[in-house]
């Protein structure tokens, strides 16, 4: 479980996050949407240590996040999948999924062996450097190398970025799979709200830094106003 | 041949300070232009004690040590403020930071070079009357020389911290995403830097070369052009590129003059920006988006 209360960024004298509050439960997708500049990243890296906010609460079960080194976070259970993936080209898939489980406690050759038997197109091209594949392989090594860890809160954001609608379809039904059989706290950042509703149990959607809804997500999906205005979701 | 043996020899020295660059570039993208410097202080403050009569291998561990920790020092202190802002920035504090070394330097031990003598003869073989350019010391130099490549090469290609270092250099973002300790990977990359070229200054400083405060520069300048020109980020370019550049002075001077012996290196260099500029080994990959 995840709690926000109030959580304020400020890059110099731009607000990026405003009063921002929502809760994420395990075995749920929480997906946070609005426009391109709405905050959503922003959010993300602030859980994640990578920015610092101007003030607010970020909980973690027990742990107050807030302050925490970056890598301290992703210690204790917090995996990201950053903007663009991520994946580290000069690295083989192997090589970048090693590197998820190094600080974790997870036995290392399980967990390669799980994540190939999970993605098998993973399995098969195990020694291939990152660079040469795909948008849609890339972002299958993001996930598995976030879930090698066995993390207990798992960060995407826009997953579906540069990918085609079959392949996003595929990748957020396996998203929801993922979510309900490892009871992972899912906050999925998304442009895409289409996508992303189908699969979430909740919906905050940001304008400008601020929350302007947070409700069940099929409530938030037939809102008129909301889809017109903050999701681009016009018809 | 015996030309083969000297350009070996002598190239080594320059692929055991190509490699000290090339760690210090692959985990922590900063071209260290103090490197060959920070080695020579390390010497000093090892390899004189064998004045005091200190033995000559108890040297060499308190000159690598004195490396090792000098290299910690100044990532920390020098390096760390530097992190995100222009990579020039560290060029420029690094070039600064060599002149005050050896100002240093000559102002305590004074620039009189001293003589360390080797453990091992620098007497050189005989074969059928003919003179070979190889001596136990110059074996000791390969072989000193050779391991610590197979060392350093295996700690990076498959050991875990090996693995950290590398993705903290190429990624450090997404590696600290991933857990990775990445200002404490930065500091032992310059650890395990300066230790290599500490090991380099210690072969330069026994023997004939001597030690005296900017023995290094010469050593300095063909190790970098052989980390560029065997490409940044493989120590096996760096290898090839430190022999290649050795074997070429050392048929400079054999066949045409000692005076032009050192422009072996820029030659190497000037070829490989024509044929090969991203560097001989290179993996030529695109880096991730």
């Amino acid at each position: 479980m995840i709690r926000i209360e109030n959580l304020s960024v400020n890059y110099g004298a731009v607000r990026a996050l405003r009063d921002v509050s929502l809760e994420a439960s395990p075995g749920r997708v929480t997906a946070v949407l609005g426009a391109n500049g709405a905050g959503k990243t922003t959010l993300l890296r602030t859980i994640s240590g990578l920015v610092k906010p101007k003030s607010g609460s970020i909980v973690f079960g027990e742990h107050s996040l807030i302050g925490l080194a970056t890598e301290n976070i992703a210690r204790l259970g917090v995996a990201h999948v950053p903007e663009g993936r991520g994946v580290i080209g000069e690295l083989t898939v192997e090589e970048n999924l090693r590197l998820g489980a190094l600080a974790s406690k997870v036995n290392i050759s399980e967990g390669l062996e799980a994540q190939y038997a999970q993605f098998p197109a993973l399995g098969d091209r195990r020694k291939k450097y990152c660079a040469t594949l795909s948008g849609g392989e890339r972002q299958m090594l993001a996930m598995a190398r976030a879930l090698i860890a066995q993390p207990e809160v798992l960060l995407l954001d826009e997953p579906s970025l540069g990918l085609a609608p079959q392949v996003t379809s595929e990748l957020m039904k396996s998203i929801l799979r993922l979510c309900e059989s490892k009871n992972l706290t899912v906050i999925l950042v998304e442009q895409n709200a289409k996508s992303a509703l189908r699969i979430a149990h909740t919906a905050v959607v940001l304008y400008l830094g601020t929350v302007v809804a947070s409700d069940d997500a099929h409530k938030v999906a037939n809102d008129e106003d909301l889809r017109r205005y903050y999701l681009g979701l016009v018809q | 041949m015996h030309n083969v043996f000297a350009g070996l020899a002598q190239g080594l020295l320059y692929s055991l300070l190509a490699l000290s660059l090339v760690i210090i570039w692959q985990s922590t993208h900063v071209l260290n232009f103090a490197q060959g410097a920070m080695a020579m202080f390390a010497t000093y403050v090892g390899m004189t004690e064998i004045e005091h009569g200190v033995n000559y291998w108890w040297c060499v561990i308190i000159s690598v040590t004195v490396g090792v920790l000098f290299g910690g020092l100044a990532e920390r202190v020098l390096i760390r403020p530097l992190y995100g802002k222009p990579e020039i920035n560290a060029i420029v504090v690094m070039v600064g930071f060599l002149g005050l070394i050896e100002a240093f330097v000559a102002g305590i031990w004074t620039g009189v070079t001293r003589n360390i003598p080797p453990p091992f003869s620098q007497i050189f073989f005989q074969a059928h009357g003919q003179v070979i350019l190889l001596s136990p010391f110059v074996i000791f130099q390969f072989v000193l020389a050779i391991s610590i490549m197979l060392i350093a090469a295996a700690i990076f290609r498959f050991t875990k911290l090996g693995l950290q270092l590398r993705a903290s250099a190429l990624a450090p973002e997404v590696a600290r995403l991933l857990g990775v300790r990445v200002s404490r990977m930065l500091t032992i990359g310059w650890m395990f830097s300066a230790g290599v070229g500490a090991v380099a200054a210690v072969i330069i400083a026994s023997g004939n070369f001597g030690l005296y405060p900017t023995n290094m520069n010469g050593i300095f300048v063909a190790g970098f052009i052989a980390a560029v020109v065997g490409g940044l980020d493989s120590p096996l370019g760096a290898i090839a590129g430190g022999l290649l550049i050795g074997l070429t002075e050392q048929f400079i001077l054999s066949y045409w003059s000692a005076n032009f012996a050192s422009l072996g290196g820029i030659i190497i260099l000037v070829l490989a920006l024509m044929i090969r500029p991203q560097g001989i080994f290179t993996k030529n990959v695109e880096r991730r988006v």
